[in-house]
């Protein structure tokens, strides 16, 4: 059957007026093949292999953008975490920051703009690799512009690595300090329960379990969303949920498509589409502007945890009956300095830090973008990091956090990154809370939730 | 220059793209794109119209199999005349909207 008028203008007006888009075409690569006991040998591996494949990903993926008239946002890359790179070569810094500006130089031949994986998994403990990688934060992210880094800190299997937890305030503040309004902040996500097929940066990563190559795809924001809903300001919540879901299994068939025909193009395994709802910081492309439109006055408002839940729930079921393959977060974001609603609620005063923490025990994936006062203590940083990763181990979900000290700035203020990144305003937070249950270190074990046997 | 050679490769089934002009009706519009499908060796399959929120909707499935250009050549001549008549048009393969409002 001929699809009808309607139908096609449905969809053409997604992409005229609502910023449907495909968000991002991730490329796993696998680089475990390319370790090496000497640097100059791996390092050589690695540039060779980016650089080739991301080239042949912009050109299939300007192809299909071409065949489909769906602007493909973003094209990026993920690779094996670096710490494990870093295992049979000498144990030094530089040896860390010599890896992170390979990856930064093949990003930037191919013309990719983001490149993650400059990470590892520590949730349980550190090996000295994993440790020198932590280390070399700081210089790794404050001295390359593409790329992006996560540590798994916690996963509900293992508990939460406090030793580790720890550390990475401390490197948080060395990163801060190293680069111009905390921007390398921007640029690493921490994690409880990573999810090794994530398209989305900071966090992707191409994980242990997965094949030489995978093809992941991350679906069209919320603009799309939040028309239907405003189009339909009289109908019930349960038929707001279907109304959701229908359009959100229209997107996600859009995404498998493209993201599977990139995937046959380039002869590699198509992954998963991430139905996670990213806002970007285009105007209308707003997480918090759905949830206004749902009613809730402001985001943070009493009323937003439950939209949200019921917001997502919605999204999934669509997307699940869309995609045999739905994966990666595939939760809310709702990063403050990417998301305009965000802001504005933040600058308001309906929304603080700990209503945002309550949002993330439902379905959103975590503390994102957002900035603190720059004298907020190392100890501190580790607290926000170590609340929000037990949501996550406790509840069996991702959780992240992307935090930002805002050097020299206090509550109230507002930090700017440009472009993609936005403009983060600083959130009240304690300068000292709890540097005493920190320091005890150790590791938080994992919870009885995890003896599922 | 792949792009071309991908297109090539696969040239011989039909392979039906959808153009979708939205805007104010007026003289010409058909004229004008059935010129353009013409002088780049594009068969037209199926046209329809229609008034939606106060849209002027039409849709044209072409067939692009035996095209003398490829989708981005295509797409700046359609560019270029919706400009001229002030109208949007786009172009899509037909299986985005398959995907989309076909289970």
């Amino acid at each position: 059957m001929r699809i009808s008028v309607e139908e096609v203008f449905e969809t053409v007006r997604m992409t005229l007026d609502h910023h449907f888009d495909i968000r991002t075409v991730t490329l796993g690569i696998n680089l475990k093949d390319c370790m090496d006991r000497r640097v100059g040998k791996l390092a050589a591996r690695i540039h060779k292999r980016i650089v080739e494949k991301g080239k042949l990903l912009n050109k299939f993926a300007d192809f299909v953008e071409q065949k489909y008239g769906i602007p493909i946002t973003n094209r990026r890359i993920a690779v094996t975490p670096v710490a494990l790179l870093l295992e049979p070569l000498p144990h030094k810094i530089a040896v860390a920051v010599k890896i992170a500006k390979t990856l930064d130089a093949a990003a930037k031949e191919a013309d990719i703009d983001f490149i993650g994986g400059f990470g590892a998994m520590v949730q349980k403990g550190m090996t000295a690799a994993d440790e020198i990688l932590i280390d070399s934060i700081p210089q790794a992210l404050s001295g390359t512009q593409r790329v992006c880094g996560f540590l798994n800190l916690a996963s509900t299997a293992a508990g939460i690595n406090m030793n580790a937890v720890a550390k990475f305030g401390h490197t948080l503040k060395d990163l801060a300090a190293r680069s111009k309004n905390g921007i390398g902040c921007t640029k690493i996500a921490v994690f409880a329960n990573v999810p090794e097929d994530n398209p989305f940066m900071a966090g992707a990563h191409h994980g242990i379990g997965e094949p030489d190559f995978s093809l992941n795809i991350g679906i069209s924001g919320p603009g799309v969303v939040r028309d239907v809903v405003s189009q339909n300001p009289d109908c019930d919540l349960t038929q707001l949920s279907e109304v959701i879901k229908r359009t959100v299994f229209k997107i996600t068939r859009a995404g498998e498509l493209i993201g599977r025909e990139i995937a046959e193009l380039m002869k590699i395994d198509f992954g998963i589409v991430d139905i996670s709802l990213a806002s970007t910081t285009s105007a209308g492309d707003s997480v918090a502007d759905i949830i206004e439109a749902m009613g809730v006055r402001h985001i943070g408002l009493p009323g937003s945890t439950a939209a949200l839940a019921l917001l997502m729930d919605a999204v999934k079921k669509g997307g699940a009956m869309a995609s045999g393959n739905v994966g990666g977060l595939s939760g809310t974001f709702i990063p403050i300095s990417e998301d305009a609603g965000m802001i504005r609620a933040v600058r308001d005063g309906s929304l603080n830090l700990e209503k945002l923490e309550a949002l993330t025990s439902v379905c959103s994936v975590g503390l994102d973008m957002f900035a603190v006062p720059g004298n907020t203590d190392a100890e501190t940083l580790s607290a926000i990091i170590a609340d929000e990763l037990s949501i996550g181990v406790m509840n069996n979900k991702t959780t992240g956090v992307r935090v930002i000290p805002a050097i020299g700035k206090k509550a109230g203020g507002i930090v700017h990154f440009g472009g993609l990144l936005g403009s983060a305003p600083v959130m009240k937070v304690a300068k000292t809370a709890s540097p005493e249950f920190i320091n005890r270190k150790g590791r938080i074990p994992s919870p009885v939730q995890a003896l599922r046997n | 220059m792949t792009v071309s050679k991908i297109r090539t490769d696969a040239a011989e089934a039909a392979q039906i793209c959808i153009v979708t002009v939205t805007g104010a009706d007026r003289v010409g519009i058909i004229a004008k794109l059935a010129t353009i499908m013409a002088g780049a060796n594009i068969n037209i399959v199926d046209v329809n119209q229609k008034i939606m929120e106060s849209y002027f909707v039409m849709t044209m499935a072409v067939d692009i199999a035996k095209a003398s250009a490829d989708m981005a050549k295509i797409r700046k001549l359609l560019d270029k005349a919706a400009r001229e008549m002030s109208l949007n048009i786009t172009i899509q393969n037909e299986n985005i909207f398959k995907a989309m409002h076909r289970i």
